[in-house]
């Protein structure tokens, strides 16, 4: 037992050698500084590498697998255990890398395609998404069918040698820019929850039409997309017809993950102490504003301890219980305490965080003040904060419906 | 945070199955009800627990301890707030103990460390004088006389004062109130002439009690650490403190919760279970959003302090305050969803409540610990 550690734990190291060696090689130096969200390295079709060493860095890693460091490599991923994928995540860490791929396709698509797609899915759309080339959306909720998806009628209909699709979608986010997705379509009007199937296609396929949303943010991620007599191919339906549901829950299992493991609102931006240190005065080094001080001591707590927790699943999944009952609060605990965040932030900077455009107004606080209105749907989005709360009574703390 | 050891989760199954079995809330109410308060604690429990160990976990194995840290120490503790155990384990074996680890010489650990992990002495910490924990802020005095010391002051609402064969008592050898350097810290024979001691009964019904020094006479042996420089020493200790404690009011608040959810489950009204209706399932997830950021912070801070991580003392105020913000709303929440039989003294939720409100109060309040948390990070 302790000769099998120790062997393990002298592979591991030496794949933290070769891999801090690759890095280096292969990580360009600009590729190791903060990213800007305009450098978010999206891929697909229609990318546009603002920062030309962004591309290199995603054909390096791809190469290699590692976008995707746990599929297997026969689907263009790296084939890793969890724990060397830990080790190249520290790795990545230790050098400041930039993500090589921001992608739906990874984060929520991947997994599922893993569990549910036959081995010619696998193999035609795995590889695409790990690379980079394929850009995806998600064709989830409708204007009926919002915190009640399954309520959704996009029709799908069977016309023998292929499926015709009609309906409207919204809230697909960067529907205008993705070249494929993934939805969620009813194909038995008889039936709620087992009359929906998952399916795939081009967002170039005839009768596809994505229309940007403008948000009170002034930002347009999400689009309405509306699709008349769209013809998708049988091979592109996933899993069973009908048997999409089951599906498109273990998909918001990994967006609800991805959300949660980013958090909300990422890391760049100001710092809300200085910000309160600076704009509401300073007295002996401490915010003037007492009530302020303390609101924003309770906040970075709350923070703390979200990201504390964070961890601890991460290492009870990792332990090998699975995920914990703690996994189900963090969609919820990361919505409120990024919107409380942003409030404070917002009241911080006072008649400078109250800027929409022009002169007068600092760049840094006006992205503050746009991040403040685009987190009042953090607690709409992936499961609005009541659906997430109606989840961890039922499933976690068995508090059941009316009988 | 790591994952706990086998030895430490057998210790605390076993600290589990130990409570169940001998120390139920049935405990702390027949201490109450036979008027127990002024000792507050039953003297065949706390042979027990000394018998299994718990006495010595963080106490050195060259001392009579185990040495199994503050994170196994507050695994017993979880077990022990469940059902609301009384017993001085928190003041002497984790406090007063942790001050004798900290800053004791060969000497002093040696007359005292054995006999706390042994059970056969009691200890307690002796440092708050107000209503209010403000460990700076204190006036109390010593002041150099026969080749020793004399002390004199007040000390207010302290855990286990009663029951204590010896306390360590902060006081002021030089400087002025509210001052971090000047203090020091003794240690004191509760049967010290000049020691007065006045149990009190508490809403809590544990041994809490204000201890008076006049013209106490002390031996140059008892300052414990180099004088007027205990301030260190006491923010550590006081920080291993706090950090118990938490570990215990997060095993209350897990337990009052759970108490309520099962009562969601079985009381009917509408012809419904209670639990089925969402203005109550939301609470309750809520309440269970807050338990589990409160183990996250309480769990790293108790492996902070085993580690010697520099981070401690800000991860020490994060875990007291979540465990107090958020036993305050368990408790409350605990009386309000059982409804009218919430308020009868018959039922368990008026113990946890005014537990509750004991725990918040000692060893710094959450705004105490909110304004350590910001001066700590710079703001």
């Amino acid at each position: 037992m302790t000769a099998t550690i120790a062997a393990n734990a002298s592979d591991i190291d030496a794949f933290r050698m070769e891999t801090r060696a690759w890095l280096e090689a292969h990580c360009p130096p600009s590729m190791r500084t903060p990213m800007p969200e305009s450098e978010a390295p999206w891929g697909g079709r229609k990318a546009v590498w603002k920062h030309p060493d962004a591309k290199a860095w995603l054909d390096a890693m791809a190469s290699r697998g590692w976008t995707a460091p746990t599929w297997p490599k026969a689907y263009g991923g790296g084939g890793l255990s969890n724990e060397q994928a830990r080790v190249l995540n520290q790795e990545l860490a230790r050098i400041k890398a930039r993500p090589a791929l921001f992608s739906f396709g990874l984060w929520m698509l991947g997994p599922v395609l893993l569990e549910y797609a036959n081995e010619e899915q696998k193999l035609e759309f795995l590889p695409k998404i790990a690379r980079g080339e394929i850009r995806w959306c998600q064709g989830y909720s409708e204007p009926g069918a919002g915190s009640d998806l399954a309520s959704l009628q996009t029709r799908c209909e069977d016309k023998g040698d292929h499926f015709l699709i009609n309906g409207q979608k919204v809230w697909t986010s960067y529907a205008d820019q993705a070249d494929w997705i993934f939805c969620l379509v009813r194909t038995d009007t008889t039936r709620k929850h087992e009359g929906i199937s998952f399916i795939l296609f081009d967002m170039t396929t005839p009768g596809v039409d994505p229309r940007p949303i403008r948000l009170i943010s002034g930002q347009s991620p999400f689009c309405e997309t509306f699709f008349t007599d769209v013809k998708v191919p049988k091979t592109q339906l996933v899993g069973r017809l009908n048997g999409g549901w089951d599906i498109a829950k273990r998909l918001l299992q990994f967006e609800r993950q991805n959300i949660s493991a980013g958090g909300f609102g990422g890391g760049a931006g100001l710092e809300l102490e200085e910000v309160a240190l600076t704009h509401a005065g300073a007295i002996d080094g401490k915010i003037a504003d007492a009530d302020l001080r303390m609101r924003i001591a309770a906040h970075k707590m709350d923070a703390r301890a979200f990201n504390l927790t964070v961890r601890r699943v991460e290492q009870e999944a990792k332990g090998g219980k699975g995920l914990g009952p703690a996994a189900s609060i963090i969609k919820y605990a990361a919505a409120t305490i990024n919107q409380h965040k942003c409030e404070l932030m917002v009241e911080a900077l006072g008649a400078d965080g109250l800027g929409w455009d022009g002169p007068g107004f600092a760049p840094e606080a006006m992205r503050e003040t746009r991040a403040w209105l685009r987190s009042k749907g953090n607690s709409i989005e992936g499961g609005t904060s009541e659906i997430n709360l109606n989840v961890v009574s039922k499933r976690v703390l068995g508090l059941n419906d009316h009988q | 945070m790591a994952l706990l050891s086998e030895e430490q989760i057998l210790l605390r199954d076993a600290a589990k199955a130990w409570v169940a079995d001998k120390a139920p809330v049935a405990a702390l109410r027949k201490l109450r009800d036979d008027d127990q308060w002024r000792t507050g604690h039953d003297k065949s429990l706390w042979s027990e627990m000394a018998a299994m160990g718990w006495t010595g976990v963080i106490i050195p194995e060259d001392f009579g301890g185990s040495e199994f840290g503050y994170r196994s120490l507050g695994l017993i503790l979880e077990e022990t707030g469940r059902t609301l155990v009384a017993s001085p384990l928190h003041s002497s074996a984790l406090a007063a103990a942790s001050a004798l680890v900290l800053a004791g010489d060969d000497h002093q650990k040696s007359a005292y460390l054995p006999k706390i992990a042994d059970g056969s002495l009691i200890a307690a910490l002796a440092v708050d004088e107000s209503a209010h924990h403000a460990p700076s802020r204190i006036t109390s005095s010593a002041v150099a006389h026969n080749e020793g010391y004399k002390l004199f002051g007040k000390k207010r609402f302290i855990p286990d004062a009663g029951s204590a064969d010896v306390l360590i008592v902060a006081a002021r050898t030089s400087g002025t109130p509210g001052e971090t350097s000047g203090i020091s810290l003794f240690i004191v024979p509760a049967s010290s002439p000049g020691v007065t001691v006045q149990a009190l009964h508490a809403v809590d019904n544990r041994g809490v009690a204000d201890v008076t020094f006049s013209d106490v006479q002390l031996g140059k042996d008892a300052l414990l650490g180099t004088p007027g420089e205990g301030w260190p020493v006491l923010s550590q200790t006081l920080d291993r403190a706090r950090a118990g404690l938490a570990a215990e009011m997060l095993g209350t608040a897990t337990q009052a919760f759970e108490i309520t959810l099962d009562y969601l489950k079985t009381r009917n009204q509408f012809g419904q279970l209670i639990g089925s209706f969402q203005a109550l399932q939301h609470r309750a997830a809520k309440m269970f959003t807050e338990l589990e950021l409160t183990r996250s912070a309480v769990e790293a801070a108790l492996e902070a302090i085993d580690t010697g991580s520099s981070d401690a003392a800000a991860l020490v105020s994060l875990a007291k305050a979540k465990a107090n913000d958020t036993l305050h709303l368990v408790s409350n929440e605990m009386v309000q969803m059982h409804g009218g039989i919430g308020m009868t003294d018959a039922h368990d939720a008026g113990l946890y409540m005014k537990r509750a409100r004991v725990a918040e109060a000692l060893y710094g309040s959450s705004s105490f610990h909110r304004d350590r948390f910001a001066t700590l990070g710079g703001f």
